[in-house]
C-alpha cells in the first residue's frame, strides 16, 4: 500500500502535502477536517438563508419576497441543513473525528477507510440537498417532512428530501459504528472506561443513540417515497394508512437526534471548562452516568412534539411526564459544569469566552423547554415562535457557540497556529449580544400567538408586541451577521497568518490530544504508542503522572 | 473539613427545597373542577399556570447564572501557575450531589406536573351546554358549520357565555387550528377526527390560524372568531338562518343527536 493511504504511524508530525493526499486520506484527522469544512460551508449556506427569512420577516407585508414558495424553500434549506449538514456533521463528524481518537490515545479510527467512507457521504448529501436550490421542483416541506403534505405534488421532490436523509443517516451509522469501536477497543494502554475525557463519554453516547435511532428515521422516509412514487398506503389515510404512524416514526429517532447534538457540545464545554479552570470536573463519575442516562430517557419522549396531533389523552399525560423527567440527568450535567468553576483557577481565552456563552445561553434555552414539556402548556404555544426560540436558545446559540468554543479550542491542533485573541472574544460577545437579540424578543412575540412557519403575520399586524419584537430581532441579525463573517475571517486569518503556536499544549490540558502529540499531530498521532500510567486522570491539574511512550526501537522519544 | 460542613449544610437545605413547592400547592384551590366557566375559563387557568411555570423557571434560571457568575468572578485565575483546588468527594458526597439535586429537580418536575394535569383535564373535559360547530380544513381555509346549519369561511360567530365544542377534520393535509385568544391548539388530519373546546367569555373578535405547516400559504390560514353578546348572537341567526331553512332543521337534529 503506498505512504499515504497506509495508516500506519510514521511519526512525522504535520499534515498532508498534495491535493491527492488530502481527498484520498485514511487518517482520521484529515477527514475530522473534512467534516469541519463540510459543516461550516452548511453553517454558511443556511445562515444566508436564515438572514434572507430574518429580514422578510422584519415588517408587516413582503419585503424581499412575495414567493410563499421562495421563502418556504429557504425555510427548509436552513432547518435541514443546520441540523443536518452542520451540526450533526461538526459534532459527530469533526470533533468524534478529529479529536476523540486522539483523546483515548488510538493511533485512528478503528475502521479508516469505512471513515473516508463516512465523510464522502456526507459531502454527497450536502451535494444533494444544494441541488435543492437549482432544481425546478424543489422540495419545500420542511425538514420535518409530514405528509400528507410531503405526498403532494405541491410539496416538490420528496424523493429528494428522502434520499438526502438516508445518504445522511447511512453516513452517521457507518460513522456511530466506528467511533464506538474506536472507543471501545482502541483505547491506550492503562485507559480505563472512567478515564476518558467527557467529551469522548459524549461523543460515545451520542453515537449509541444514533446507532439505535437512525434506522427508524430511515425507515420512516424511505416509506414516504414508496408512498409517493409507488402509491403504497403507510401514511396515506385514504387507502387505509395513517398519517400519524409517521409523526411517531420520525419524532421516534428525532427526538433522541436532539440529544445527539447536546451532549457532545456539553462535552466541548466540560472540556474548555475544565481546562480553563485548570479543575477537576465536579462529580465526574456522577456526570458519566448522567450522560449514559439519556439513552433511556431520550427514546420515552417523542410524543410531545405530537401533543396537539390527535393523540390519545393518557399518552400525552404520560410523556409529559417522562418528558419532565430529562430534567434529572440534565440538571445534574449543569450543575456538574457549575461544580467545575468552585475553587478553580480560571483563565478567560478566546475559547472559554465562547464556551461562557453557550453556558448562559443553554440556561435560558433548558429553562424555557420546562413549560413545553408539559401538554397543557403545550396547547397554547405548540408551533409558535415560543417553540422557535426555545430550541434556537438550546442548539442554534448554545450548540453553535459551543462548536465554535471547540473549533478554536483545538485550532492550534489543527493549523499549527493561534487565533486572534482579542478578535475571539469580540466574535464570541457579538454573537452572543446578537443571538440575544435575534430570539430573545421572539419569545414574547410566541407568547402573543406569533405561530412559527409564517412567512408574513398580516393576521397580528395591529399587535404591537409582535410587530415591534421582529422588528427588533432583524437588527439582532445583522449583528450576529457580522459576526459569524467576522469568526470565519479570524478563522482563515488564524489558519494563514497566524501566530505560530510555540507549544503543543497552548492551553494546559491534561488531555492526551495536548500532552502527548507534536504540535500538529501526524498520521498515527503519537509517534509510538501511549500509555497512561497508574492514577492518570484527563482532569486531574495537580499532579498528573505524565503519560509514557512505549519504546520503540529507533525513536528517540519526541516532542 | 470545612468543605464537607457547608456542603452537609447544603445539601440538607436542598433536600428541603422540594417541600417548598408541594406544600405551596397543596394549599391552593384546584381551579379546574369549578362549574361555572365564566369565573375560570381554560384560557384564564393557562395564563395563571403559564404565570407560575415562568416565575419557577426565572427563579431557577437567576439561582443558576447567579451562582455561576460568582464563581466566575470569585475563582479568576491569580498566578501564573496556579491550579484549580475542587476538593475531592468523598463517596458519600458523591452520592448526596446526585441524590439531593435530583430529589430537588423532581419536586419541582412534580409541582408543575401536577398543575399541567389540573390544566390538561380541564382542556380535555367538554362541558356538557357546549354547543357543535364542525370544522373543516383545507389549503388554505378553515370551514365552520355551527348547530344552526350557518356555514362560513375564516369567521366564526359564537354567543358569549356557551362553551363551544368543535369536531375536525382535514380535507388534504395537516392544518392547525388555533385560537390566538383561547390558547387552544389541535391538529385536522384526513382520516381522523380531532376535536378542542372554548369558552367565549368576553365580547369581541379574536384571531384564528393554522399552525401546522401546510404549504406555500401557510400563512395566509387565518379567520376570526366572533363573539357576540346573546340578543346580538340570536339576531344573527335570525339573519342567516332565514335564508337557509331547510338546513336548519336537519344539523338541529343531527347534532342533538352526537353531542359531546
Ligand atoms: C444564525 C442565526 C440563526 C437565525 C437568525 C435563525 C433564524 C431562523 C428563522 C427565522 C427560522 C424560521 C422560524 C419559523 O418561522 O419557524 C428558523 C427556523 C429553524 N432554525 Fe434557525 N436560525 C439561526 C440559526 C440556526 C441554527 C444554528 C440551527 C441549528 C440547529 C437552526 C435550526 C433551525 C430549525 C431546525 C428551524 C426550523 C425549521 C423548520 O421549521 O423546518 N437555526 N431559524
Ligand atoms: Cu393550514
Ligand atoms: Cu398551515
Amino acid at each position: 500500500m503506498s505512504g499515504f493511504m497506509g495508516h500506519e504511524p510514521d511519526g512525522k508530525p504535520g499534515q498532508p502535502k498534495t491535493v491527492k493526499e488530502w481527498v484520498f486520506t485514511l487518517d482520521h484527522k484529515v477527514i475530522g477536517v473534512w467534516y469541519l469544512i463540510g459543516a461550516i460551508a452548511s453553517f454558511v449556506v443556511a445562515g444566508l438563508a436564515a438572514t434572507a427569512m430574518r429580514i422578510e420577516l422584519g415588517s408587516v407585508g413582503p419585503d424581499i419576497t412575495d414567493n410563499g414558495d421562495i421563502y418556504n424553500l429557504w425555510l427548509t434549506m436552513h432547518g435541514a441543513v443546520m441540523i443536518l449538514g452542520f451540526q450533526i456533521p461538526a459534532l459527530l463528524g469533526f470533533v468524534a473525528n478529529w479529536a476523540v481518537p486522539i483523546m483515548v490515545g488510538g493511533k485512528d479510527m478503528a475502521f479508516p477507510r469505512v471513515n473516508a467512507m463516512s465523510v464522502w457521504l456526507l459531502w454527497s448529501g450536502i451535494l444533494l440537498a444544494l441541488l435543492n436550490l437549482v432544481i425546478p421542483d424543489s422540495y419545500n416541506g420542511m425538514w420535518t417532512g409530514y405528509p400528507p403534505y410531503s405526498l403532494t405534488d405541491a410539496v416538490g421532490n420528496t424523493a429528494l428530501y428522502s434520499s438526502v436523509v438516508i445518504i445522511l443517516g447511512m453516513s452517521s451509522v457507518f460513522g456511530a459504528v466506528n467511533l464506538a469501536c474506536t472507543v471501545a477497543f482502541m483505547r491506550c494502554k492503562g485507559m480505563g472506561w472512567f478515564q476518558m475525557p467527557l467529551t469522548v463519554w459524549c461523543v460515545f453516547t451520542a453515537n449509541v443513540i444514533q446507532l439505535i435511532f437512525v434506522p427508524v428515521l430511515a425507515a420512516s422516509v424511505l416509506l414516504l417515497s414508496l408512498d409517493k412514487y409507488l402509491g403504497f398506503g403507510f401514511y396515506n389515510p385514504e387507502v387505509g394508512g395513517d398519517v400519524l404512524l409517521y409523526q411517531n416514526l420520525f419524532w421516534f429517532y428525532s427526538h433522541p437526534a436532539v440529544y445527539v447534538i447536546l451532549l457532545p457540545f456539553m462535552g466541548i464545554m466540560f472540556e474548555i471548562f475544565a481546562v480553563s479552570a485548570r479543575n477537576d470536573v465536579f462529580n465526574y463519575k456522577a456526570t458519566v452516568w448522567a450522560v449514559i442516562a439519556f439513552i433511556p430517557v431520550s427514546s420515552d419522549v417523542w410524543v410531545h412534539h405530537a401533543y396537539v396531533a390527535g393523540l390519545p389523552d393518557w399518552l400525552r399525560l404520560l410523556q409529559t411526564f417522562t418528558t419532565l423527567l430529562i430534567s434529572l440527568p440534565f440538571g445534574l450535567l449543569m450543575l456538574s459544569l457549575t461544580g467545575t468553576m468552585y475553587r478553580g483557577a480560571i483563565r478567560y481565552t478566546g475559547p472559554m469566552w465562547w464556551a461562557v456563552g453557550a453556558f448562559f445561553m443553554l440556561i435560558i434555552g433548558a429553562l424555557t423547554g420546562i413549560p413545553n414539556a408539559l401538554s397543557a402548556i403545550d396547547y397554547g404555544i405548540s408551533d409558535s415562535y415560543v417553540i422557535m426560540s426555545h430550541f434556537h436558545y438550546v442548539m442554534a446559540v448554545s450548540g453553535g457557540m459551543a462548536i465554535f468554543a471547540g473549533v478554536f479550542f483545538w485550532f492550534p491542533k489543527l493549523t499549527g497556529r493561534m487565533c486572534n485573541s482579542l478578535m475571539t472574544k469580540l466574535t464570541a460577545a457579538g454573537f452572543f449580544i446578537g443571538m440575544n437579540i435575534v430570539m430573545g424578543p421572539l419569545y414574547f412575540a410566541g407568547m402573543e400567538g406569533m405561530p412559527r412557519r409564517y412567512m408574513d403575520y398580516q393576521m397580528y399586524a395591529d399587535n404591537e408586541l409582535i410587530v415591534s419584537a421582529q422588528h427588533w430581532s432583524t437588527i439582532g441579525i445583522y449583528i450576529t451577521f457580522v459576526s459569524a463573517l467576522l469568526m470565519i475571517v479570524v478563522w482563515l486569518h488564524g489558519a494563514i497568518a497566524g501566530e505560530k503556536a510555540t507549544s503543543a499544549n497552548p492551553w494546559g490540558s491534561q488531555s492526551l490530544e495536548f500532552t502527548a502529540t507534536a504540535i500538529i499531530p501526524g498520521q498515527g498521532n503519537f509517534p509510538t504508542p501511549v500509555i497512561c500510567p497508574e492514577g492518570w486522570h484527563p482532569y486531574n491539574f495537580i499532579d498528573n503522572p505524565k503519560p509514557e511512550f512505549e519504546p520503540h526501537p529507533g525513536t528517540s522519544g519526541h516532542h | 473539613m470545612k468543605f464537607k460542613s457547608l456542603m452537609h449544610k447544603v445539601m440538607a437545605a436542598m433536600l428541603a427545597l422540594p417541600l417548598i413547592p408541594s406544600l405551596a400547592h397543596a394549599f391552593q384551590a384546584a381551579p379546574a373542577h369549578r362549574a361555572d366557566y365564566n369565573g375560570w375559563t381554560p384560557h384564564e387557568h393557562w395564563d395563571a399556570v403559564w404565570h407560575e411555570t415562568m416565575l419557577d423557571i426565572t427563579v431557577l434560571g437567576i439561582v443558576f447564572a447567579v451562582i455561576t457568575v460568582a464563581f466566575m468572578v470569585m475563582y479568576v485565575r491569580k498566578g501564573h501557575g496556579e491550579r484549580g483546588k475542587l476538593p475531592t468527594l468523598t463517596n458519600q458526597a458523591k452520592i448526596g450531589w446526585v441524590v439531593l439535586p435530583c430529589m430537588l429537580f423532581l419536586g419541582d418536575d412534580l409541582f408543575l406536573y401536577v398543575k399541567g394535569f389540573d390544566l390538561h383535564n380541564h382542556y380535555r373535559e367538554v362541558p356538557t351546554n357546549a354547543v357543535e360547530v364542525k370544522l373543516t380544513g383545507s389549503m388554505w381555509n378553515w370551514n365552520y358549520v355551527d348547530v344552526n346549519g350557518i356555514d362560513t369561511d375564516n369567521e366564526l360567530v359564537v354567543k358569549q357565555g356557551t362553551p363551544v365544542v368543535m369536531r375536525m377534520v382535514s380535507d388534504d393535509v395537516l392544518h392547525s387550528h388555533y385560537m390566538t385568544r383561547y390558547r387552544v391548539t389541535e391538529d385536522l388530519m384526513p382520516g381522523r377526527i380531532t376535536w378542542q373546546w372554548f369558552m367565549p367569555d368576553q365580547v369581541g373578535e379574536s384571531v384564528a390560524t393554522c399552525r401546522e405547516y401546510c404549504g406555500t400559504m401557510h400563512s395566509g390560514m387565518y379567520g376570526k372568531i366572533i363573539v357576540k353578546s346573546a340578543a346580538d348572537y340570536d339576531a344573527y341567526v335570525a339573519e342567516q338562518t332565514a335564508s337557509i331553512p331547510s338546513v336548519t332543521g336537519v344539523a338541529k337534529a343531527a347534532t342533538a343527536a352526537d353531542q359531546i
